[in-house]
């Protein structure tokens, strides 16, 4: 056989001068094109477009209007514009959203990554600058892809716990969401119409491209695109059998992730995820938990019988209850869930306790038209030992604080003594081991 | 070209409005952004970018040509995907999974939640063993039909 020429940067030797990734035929690979670039580009415009419609969901989940705990980024301005009380039904939809953001997020990296791939060869083409709008499209690029990476990066990053990234989580992840989606916006206003107009014109001669006819996806006279390599090394895979590598990639990604919300089997298919694999312990209180009580610092003394007490203040005065005296209170029960920002949920856990909205009239207010409240946790540090919750969510019948999870008291990794649980709220906002709760307007 | 020269220097005009306006909504959320550690974050921001295109892709796509080469090199040019395929999924999960993987998180991750930290190694390679027996399984069931279906004068 006649060793062809090789696929590679090094494969031009002999054949004169070693190219320069400047030179379109440094780029061998005969995927590389307009067709795979615009259906690897519409896949992130709704992909992406899905993140960051369910990262504002999740923004607003927090209620970071309502008070300065809730609020990880005071200086918000314009960019909390849209914020809006956030519902208690369905009791599933923080759990939907942010499941999806993140679930979403893991099976789009390896779209991300062959779409910067396919449109590598631009990075190096000369000249560098061929007008002012180019200029600025290029500059535009690098908030568009370090913003991408650095969005994607920081999530990845933050749902397993490595906390090396620049500062808080919050602050980092939503600016930067709004400079990537800025930088995605110009991009997608730019580049759509080509993409949408490159698959109808190339459909035709994709397939020509498969039969491998020489010249792929030119038409006679027309300008040859940035990304077709004018001289492409010989074909191991086709370019629908590329996209099939990405798609098979993102695929994996999904099935090895998607598992994360569900209890049960479906948990122990998330191999590689955390919260994935088997549930904690075993008994009524074997579901995921996000803080234990040894790391938030409670000390069994603290939350012992004779020690603990709850301190309920409303306009009507202050209440002091031990838990015998909350389990003298009228007890109701809610199957909700516990959802994660990290993405991470369970199913409805049968939680029983004191509705919030009861407590809100044991300090003088009428429960139909309970106020805010502010939760306090026996919790020395962390960013969530405080938190507040809106009027609708302590007026709705379902958010309770909880004393018992399946028919035993909570165990003290859940909060023993004492936690709330509200309808569809971000796990965080569901305070565990609860020493005070402030009724009033925040 | 109707475009004169200085007009091509320039570029579309509504292109320079549109990235204007995105660069002041970027502008808008990157000094919030920049907010404390400042540099450390725009750092991380290029950093992202340049270790991407400048370290990450050019070791893949680099380690990828040597493959297609070698396997050229001893005919089997053929059998590229049946390598690469696997390479990429185990090296999507590992660098997913990487902070997971290497157990940098484990004892966090025990602490927090009560779970095991431990086994994503060990997890992940075995879904890489999978991943390369079943490639392995396609390529031999591959070979065999060839072998059929080719007549013995072409041998």
């Amino acid at each position: 056989m006649v060793r062809g020429p090789g696929p590679g940067p090094f494969a031009s030797y002999g054949r004169g001068m070693p190219r320069l990734p400047s030179s379109p035929a440094f780029w061998r690979s005969p995927v590389r094109g307009p067709w795979f670039t615009s259906v690897l580009g519409l896949v992130l415009l709704v992909g992406i477009g899905v993140l960051f419609v369910t990262g504002l969901l999740s923004y607003a989940a927090y209620n970071p209007g309502l008070a300065g705990v809730n609020d990880k980024t005071p200086g918000k301005g314009l960019l909390g514009l849209y914020l809006f009380a956030w519902p208690t039904r369905p009791v599933w939809l923080y759990r939907l959203t942010q499941g999806a953001h993140v679930t979403l997020g893991v099976t789009l990296v390896p779209v991300l990554l062959a779409k910067l791939w396919s449109v590598v060869p631009k990075l190096f083409a000369l000249p560098p600058v061929r007008s002012l709008a180019h200029a600025l499209e290029r500059l535009s690029l690098l908030l568009l892809v370090g913003g991408g990476l650095f969005e994607f990066t920081t999530g990845i990053l933050n749902i397993q716990l490595d906390y090396v990234f620049p500062g808080s989580f919050y602050p980092l992840h939503f600016y930067g969401a709004w400079v990537f989606f800025a930088a995605f916006l110009a991009h997608a206003a730019l580049k759509t119409p080509a993409a949408l107009r490159n698959l109808r014109d190339l459909r035709g001669e994709h397939r020509t491209q498969q039969a491998q006819l020489p010249d792929p996806g030119q038409h006679a006279g027309a300008p040859r695109d940035e990304l077709t390599s004018p001289e492409p090394g010989p074909p191991t895979v086709s370019r629908r059998g590329a996209l099939g590598v990405v798609g098979g990639g993102s695929l994996l990604l999904f099935a090895t992730t998607a598992g994360r919300g569900f209890d049960g089997p479906l948990r122990e298919t998330a191999l590689l995820a955390p919260h994935g694999g088997p549930e904690p312990g075993a008994g009524p209180g074997a579901f995921q938990i996000n803080k234990t009580a040894r790391v938030a610092g409670i000390d069994a003394r603290e939350t012992a019988e004779e020690n603990w007490r709850l301190v309920v203040e409303g306009r009507g005065g202050t209440v002091r209850l031990t838990r015998a005296e909350l389990l003298r209170l009228p007890l109701h029960g809610a199957e909700l869930p516990i959802a994660c920002v990290e993405g991470w949920s369970t199913s409805d856990q049968p939680w029983r306790g004191v509705r919030l909205r009861d407590l809100a009239a044991l300090v003088g207010h009428d429960p139909d038209h309970a106020p805010d409240v502010l939760v306090e946790s026996l919790q020395r540090h962390g960013s969530f030992r405080r938190a507040a919750l809106r009027a609708n969510q302590v007026r709705d019948p379902r958010s309770l604080l909880a004393l018992f999870v399946g028919g035993a008291p909570l165990t003290p990794d859940h909060g023993y003594p004492a936690r709330v649980i509200v309808p569809a709220a971000p796990g965080v906002l569901n305070t565990k081991w609860v020493a005070r709760m402030t009724f009033g307007d925040l | 070209m109707r475009r004169t020269t200085a007009g091509r220097a320039v570029g579309s005009p509504f292109r320079i409005l549109l990235l204007l306006s995105s660069f002041a909504l970027a502008g808008y959320a990157g000094v919030r952004l920049l907010d404390g550690r400042g540099t450390e974050v725009a750092l991380w921001f290029a950093g992202a970018a340049l270790l991407h295109d400048l370290v990450l892709l050019p070791l893949y796509a680099g380690a990828d040509r040597l493959l297609a080469r070698g396997l050229t090199s001893v005919d089997r040019r053929a059998w590229t995907p049946y390598v690469r395929v696997p390479a990429v999924f185990s090296g999507l999960l590992l660098l997913v999974w990487f902070p997971m993987v290497s157990g940098d998180t484990a004892d966090r991750y025990r602490a927090s939640t009560t779970l095991s930290g431990d086994g994503f190694l060990a997890r992940w390679l075995l879904i890489t063993a999978v991943l390369f027996g079943c490639s392995a399984v396609l390529l031999a069931a591959r070979l065999r039909r060839a072998t059929k279906r080719r007549p013995p004068a072409a041998h």
